[in-house]
């Protein structure tokens, strides 16, 4: 990527977006590990762990926002990649713990010694090495996302099929991972971790670093995304999006746009889930289940269908409120309110946040504009035509 | 017989000096018996148990049965042993009179496990001839079941008696499962055990077939031929049962999914608050039996005929207001439509646990559905039964409907070719209300059914908006024979896989199955052709 294409394909949003995502992963760390605790500025690690959980969260809004934004891809089961990446990196954390579970194997965790396994299970192995966890984030993702795309696309499954088969993809995959004999900790899930790179994961330190990577994973994925979108390959994508058959009957091959940014977008997705677990210390199959999928989904929507920094926003706004709302007196209202999101934004806001205020801010522009060159237009003492009603 | 006819005379006489003088009787072979209970003694009690239940007295039911249950109370001192019942209150077992109290001294008398069999058996005799059919039956099933020798006899004297047809095949039976462990017993008798066993063909007979010991050659031959017989049988009714299981799940998924085939159908939306209209049509129900049962407690077993068309109203009523506030404003664009719904079966999953609790609430069945009866080698259940016919009533009437009214032929139109539709004079947003609101009732009167068989709670509409996405997928849109072999085929598929597999990893199979029909398939198994599905 030259510097060139890089100032081509941000605007004004975009820096300002990028800009107060670094401040954050930059300010916050330093600020919960320099300051004084319980100073006026110091941010506590709780709330350095939970406004990473957000992070990760805008990363798969991120990803959500890619295909269906720019693809008109609609999948309900994006939950799945994530809990995937996450699953990976959960693998690793487990393979870390060593003699330091309940039972002290030094080779199997604690679940699969309780339940009687003699052995490692093939797919575990590897995991005890940070490289192949990170690798296996990106590549059981990915690798699912192209094995069902490949088919979906192939076969021209699209619009609301696309979206049901997506879920009954995550569904699928939830029932498996509640099983114990799949070797993934049953209901369980993998929890208890100890170290990261041998690093306590529960240390300050560790999660002020996790929250600056999380931050610096936001801002790659968002400058991926943006120089993807804003390349000639995303302007086929938009094209696909808009009108898919006009676009195959003038040459294009739509399945492999679709396979390649479904693909990218489910990579994305796994990193997101591989950092949210050592942040929030556990991964289960109920990050599996199809209901998280579509939560992601109404963020996107909220925050701005197909602007990208509209979805990280949304990400982060509808979790704020939840986490608000969830916490207090209001706890039993939270799906109402939840509900409601769903149905005004789709009925009364369907640019979202961010779309909206882009309309906005365009339309009074071009107002200015208009106003500017009227103005100049009355002092050079011409006056305009007036239009035919 | 004499010293059974003189054992038997002698209780008679015994019975008539209780009732009409109350007097305390005088010691005979059953007096005698009783009084070895307090022998304390393993044999001793034996001995006791045969005599007691071959007297043919009144009392020789409740003694062995007191004595099964430990209530069976014996004084080593006096020689005295009582009974004591449930309530609290002892008779005297010599006598049957009542008693006060039973004396401190006593103590229930002692089984080991040869005797509990010998108990189990006796009792099992004593009820071979009770004037109950249904105690009879099951007084042959547990003789068949503990096969003691010492119960020969009493299925002789009750086979001898016996007229009713399923009774005396019972006690046919129960009679080879004897013969069958007698030692004693002759080569011919055995051969005739095992082709009874054979006839009987189910899983006990296997069991006792194959547990028999040794055995003349010839029995041992007859035996394995029977047993393969068996297993071949045994096959054939488990391929009945699990196609049984699958027609009764098939006709649930039916019932789920053919509101939601004829929404997608005719208006191309998804509509994801679909099981949440199920969940209105169970707690329609629900709210109809306690009206019943508070106010009109007779009426209970109609309150379903009753709850039908009510949840049919409600729900239908919910569907019309949802088209018309929210549905009809996001036509052209069903991915939007799809998170809209989904945001109103969250607030409408929210209202009902607001309003009924977040727990599962009590929907009792009526009397016509519930218990079960016997078809061969299954079990039917009623109501499994009485929904798969309601299901295909449900399929027939909607069938009938868009087939021969005015609105079933404007749906159809719509289906086909919305715009030509609406040139022809079709008022196409009334027929997508009522759609909306009758592929809603139809959900509504899904959630009665399912209230017999499945918790009554927030949650139920979750667990069947996925499978019913599934059969609409499967089956392809816009024609309802789709949805039934949809249902059906998914339905049997399933249940054959659970027992290979078992159920999870079934459910997962079927799941990925259809992921992959739909690529070969991408419009389902009947698909609507021609431009109408490209638009």
């Amino acid at each position: 990527m030259t510097p060139h294409m890089l100032t081509r394909s941000l605007d004004r949003g975009a820096t300002i977006f990028l800009a107060i995502v670094a401040a954050c992963g930059i300010l916050i760390p330093l600020s919960n590990l320099l300051l004084p605790a319980g100073s006026f500025l110091q941010v506590p690690t709780y709330l350095v762990a939970l406004w990473g959980k957000y992070v990760c969260y805008a990363i798969l809004a991120l990803s959500i926002d890619l295909i269906w934004g720019y693809c008109g891809i609609l999948s309900l089961g994006h939950g799945a990649f994530f809990a995937l990446g996450g699953y990976a990196m959960g693998m690793y954390l487990m393979r870390q713990i060593g003699t330091r579970g309940v039972y002290g194997n030094p080779i199997l965790p604690d679940f699969m010694v309780f339940l009687n396994y003699s052995k490692l299970p093939w797919y575990w192995h590897g995991f005890d090495m940070f490289w192949f966890a990170a690798l296996m984030v990106l590549f059981v993702p990915g690798l699912l996302a192209f094995c069902f795309g490949w088919l979906a696309f192939r076969s021209r499954v699209t619009g609301v099929y696309l979206s049901i088969i997506t879920q009954a993809m995550t569904y699928a995959l939830l029932l498996a991972f509640f099983r114990n004999d799949f070797g993934f900790g049953g209901n369980n899930g993998l929890t208890d971790f100890k170290d990261i790179l041998g690093f306590n994961v529960q240390a300050e330190g560790t999660r002020a670093a996790l929250f600056a990577l999380s931050c610096l994973a936001l801002i790659l994925s968002f400058l991926i995304c943006r120089s993807v979108v804003s390349s000639k390959l995303g302007k086929v994508l938009i094209a696909i999006r808009d009108a898919e058959s006009r676009s195959r009957f003038l040459g294009y091959r739509v399945e492999s746009y679709k396979l390649f940014v479904f693909t990218l977008s489910a990579c994305m997705a796994g990193v997101a889930g591989a950092l949210y677990v050592p942040q929030v210390g556990i991964i289960n199959p109920s990050e599996f289940a199809p209901g998280n999928s579509i939560e992601a989904v109404i963020w996107v929507a909220v925050g701005g269908r197909g602007t990208l920094v509209g979805a990280a926003l949304g990400a982060v706004v509808v979790n704020y409120a939840k986490t608000f709302f969830t916490s207090g007196m209001l706890a039993p209202y939270w799906l109402f309110m939840l509900g409601a999101l769903f149905i005004l934004v789709t009925l009364l806001l369907p640019k979202g946040i961010v779309g909206t205020f882009n309309a906005w801010w365009d339309q009074a522009k071009e107002k200015r504009a208009a106003a500017t060159s009227a103005s100049a237009a009355a002092e050079d003492g011409v006056t305009e035509p007036k239009m035919a009603e | 017989m004499p010293a059974n006819l003189s054992a038997r005379l002698c209780s008679f006489a015994l019975s008539l000096f209780l009732i009409a003088f109350a007097l305390p009787a005088f010691a005979g072979p059953f007096e005698d018996a009783v009084a070895k209970f307090a022998n304390d003694d393993y044999s001793d009690t034996e001995e006791a148990i045969g005599v007691v239940a071959s007297s043919g007295n009144t009392l020789a039911f409740p003694i062995i049965s007191a004595l099964q249950d430990g209530r069976l109370m014996a004084d080593s001192d006096s020689k005295k042993v009582y009974v004591t019942g449930a309530d609290g209150k002892s008779i005297d077992a010599a006598t049957g009179q009542p008693v006060a109290s039973v004396p401190d001294s006593a103590s229930a008398v002692r089984l080991n496990n040869r005797l509990r069999r010998s108990v189990d058996a006796a009792l099992g005799s004593l009820t071979l001839q009770s004037p109950d059919l249904g105690t009879r039956l099951q007084a042959a099933q547990s003789v068949f079941k503990s096969h003691e020798e010492t119960a020969l006899e009493a299925v002789d004297g009750a086979l001898a008696k016996e007229t009713n047809k399923s009774v005396k095949t019972a006690l046919g039976e129960a009679r080879a499962a004897i013969l069958l462990f007698k030692p004693d017993a002759t080569e011919v008798d055995k051969l005739e055990a095992v082709a009874t066993l054979k006839a009987r063909g189910d899983q006990e007979a296997m069991a006792l077939l194959t547990g028999m010991g040794d055995q003349p050659a010839s029995v041992t031959k007859a035996a394995a031929s029977a047993i393969s017989s068996i297993q071949g049988s045994l096959a054939v009714w488990s391929t009945v049962q699990n196609a049984w299981y699958g027609l009764s799940l098939g006709s649930v998924l039916l019932l789920a999914a053919i509101g939601l085939a004829i929404t997608f159908g005719v208006m191309g939306v998804i509509n994801m608050a679909h099981g949440e209209m199920v969940m209105i049509g169970a707690y329609t129900t629900f709210v109809v039996q306690e009206v019943i049962r508070t106010r009109y407690p007779g009426l209970f077993d109609y309150s379903l005929l009753i709850a039908v068309p009510l949840a049919f109203l409600v729900a239908g009523g919910i569907g019309v207001l949802i088209e018309r506030s929210i549905i009809r404003f996001l036509y052209g664009r069903p991915l939007e439509t799809l998170l809209a719904t989904w945001g109103l079966s969250l607030v409408l999953q929210q209202a009902v646990r607001t309003m009924f609790g977040p727990t599962n609430r009590e929907v009792g069945n009526p009397s016509w559905m519930s218990g079960a009866f016997e078809l061969g080698q299954i079990t039917i259940t009623y109501n499994r039964l009485w929904i798969l016919c309601f299901t295909l009533a449900v399929f027939v009437i909607l069938l009938a409907m868009l087939r021969y009214t005015a609105l079933g032929l404007e749906m159809r139109a719509v289906t086909q070719n919305r715009r030509m539709a609406a040139s022809m004079g079709i008022a196409t947003s009334r027929v997508d209300a009522l759609t909306f609101g009758l592929g809603s009732g139809i959900a509504g009167i899904a959630g009665v059914a399912l209230s017999q068989i499945d918790n009554v709670s927030p949650n139920l509409g979750q667990s069947y908006i996925i499978d019913s996405f599934m059969v609409v997928v499967f089956g392809g849109v816009g024609n309802l024979w789709g949805t039934l072999v949809g249902a059906f085929t998914l339905g049997i598929a399933n249940k054959f896989l659970e027992p290979v597999a078992g159920a999870v990893l079934g459910k997962i199979a079927i799941l990925v199955l259809i992921i992959l029909f739909i690529q070969k398939r991408p419009r389902g198994l009947f698909a609507l052709k021609g431009r109408a599905v490209e638009a």
